[in-house]
């Protein structure tokens, strides 16, 4: 595989499943400002996902649908860090706040780089992900000086890394295969009268 | 044979499938038309990357210039080249005169938190400037909350992009 697929598989597997993770706070998010706008963040880095397996499916002769769901878990290349089922809001916020700040670095990389297609993508996606990242701060500032808070963002920074560095990203957590389960299961499942 | 102006016109009486007031061609989302030998060739930005709307808006295109006689081609542009900027002016009305405020100007930097929680931004029903941000997000990715404490209204901003 290409160095660029093995790059945009790399950050749309993370942007799918964070947005699978985001997206398991509808309907039940501390109040309903928080229900909208994770729903709306979840959305947005679904669609993101969604444009890079386009351009990777493009090199590899494959659909976004089959990159996205036909795969076997050991084959998705996310980091552990949205992987994480976390039912608590103070991880959810510090993985938000950890995930945007490395993205933010990375995007601004790819935005940087000499493919055109990478680089335009790339600067689309960070026109959006600005508002992810004020309300990543917004959180940030409430919370700076809850103990809660930050312990949960002490437990998980060791996990950011990983969203830069290649090296780090090294398996899955058992979540990931719970989480296919689910993500999947339509799919597989090929309901009648569907075609795909 | 069909013209690049016939296809413009009917792009333009195609409405935006969740803001109806509004056309394609007004949300700025056609960047040009090519017609060659019965083919016409749209480009095509998507406004925001997860918007639900990006198939019903290309299907609505192609059908459209398949029922002018031609065959279509939309191509999806993924690049920057779309910014709310480039909303027509009679586009930013119209969305106004429906109650949702359009998007300021793009500036040099993207937007701040202070800048969203300013009260530099206008209410669609009485024009008044004092107004607070409710929630960055809305019923759609493209839109936040506010709150317009002169009229008691709250309404739809368009989020700069």
């Amino acid at each position: 595989m290409s160095e660029r697929a093995q790059l945009l598989l790399e950050i749309a597997d993370d942007e799918l499943i964070l947005g699978w993770r985001d997206s398991e706070w509808t309907g039940i998010a501390p109040f309903l400002e928080e229900d909208v706008a994770f729903s709306s963040i979840a959305q947005n880095e679904i669609g993101h996902a969604r444009a890079l397996y386009e351009l990777a499916a493009r090199d590899l002769g494959t659909t976004a649908d089959e990159l996205a769901f036909d795969r076997t878990p050991d084959d998705y290349r996310c980091a552990r860090l949205v992987e994480l089922r976390l039912p608590s809001w103070e991880h959810t916020i510090a993985r938000h706040h950890l995930y945007e700040e490395a993205d933010a670095i990375r995007l601004e990389r790819l935005r940087a780089s000499d493919d055109s297609e990478v680089a335009g993508l790339a600067a689309k996606i960070d026109r959006e992900e600005v508002y992810h990242r004020l309300h990543a701060q917004m959180w940030f500032d409430r919370l700076a000086r809850e103990p809660r808070f930050t312990a949960a963002l002490d437990e998980l920074r060791p996990l950011a890394a990983a969203i830069l560095d290649r090296e780090e990203r090294d398996g899955h957590s058992p979540e990931l295969e719970e989480l296919w389960e689910e993500m999947t299961m339509v799919r597989r499942s090929q309901p009648a009268g569907t075609s795909w | 044979m069909v013209t690049a102006e016939q296809v413009w016109a009917a792009l333009a009486e195609i409405p935006d499938p969740e803001i109806p007031v509004i056309s394609l061609v007004e949300l700025g989302v056609v960047r040009d038309v090519h017609v060659e030998e019965g083919r016409v060739q749209v480009d095509f930005t998507p406004t925001f990357l997860g918007c639900p709307a990006l198939e019903v808006m290309r299907d609505a295109m192609a059908e459209r210039i398949r029922s002018l006689g031609a065959e279509p081609e939309v191509r999806v542009l993924t690049d920057d080249s779309w910014s709310t900027d480039r909303i027509t002016p009679e586009g930013r009305e119209k969305l106004r005169a429906s109650g949702f405020a359009p998007p300021a100007p793009r500036g040099t930097t993207p937007p701040t938190l202070v800048q969203l929680e300013s009260n530099g931004f206008r209410c669609p029903y009485c024009g008044s400037r004092d107004t607070a941000l409710e929630n960055i997000f809305g019923p759609t990715p493209c839109r936040s909350l506010r709150y317009c404490r002169s009229c008691k209204q709250p309404f739809e901003q368009f989020k700069t992009i």
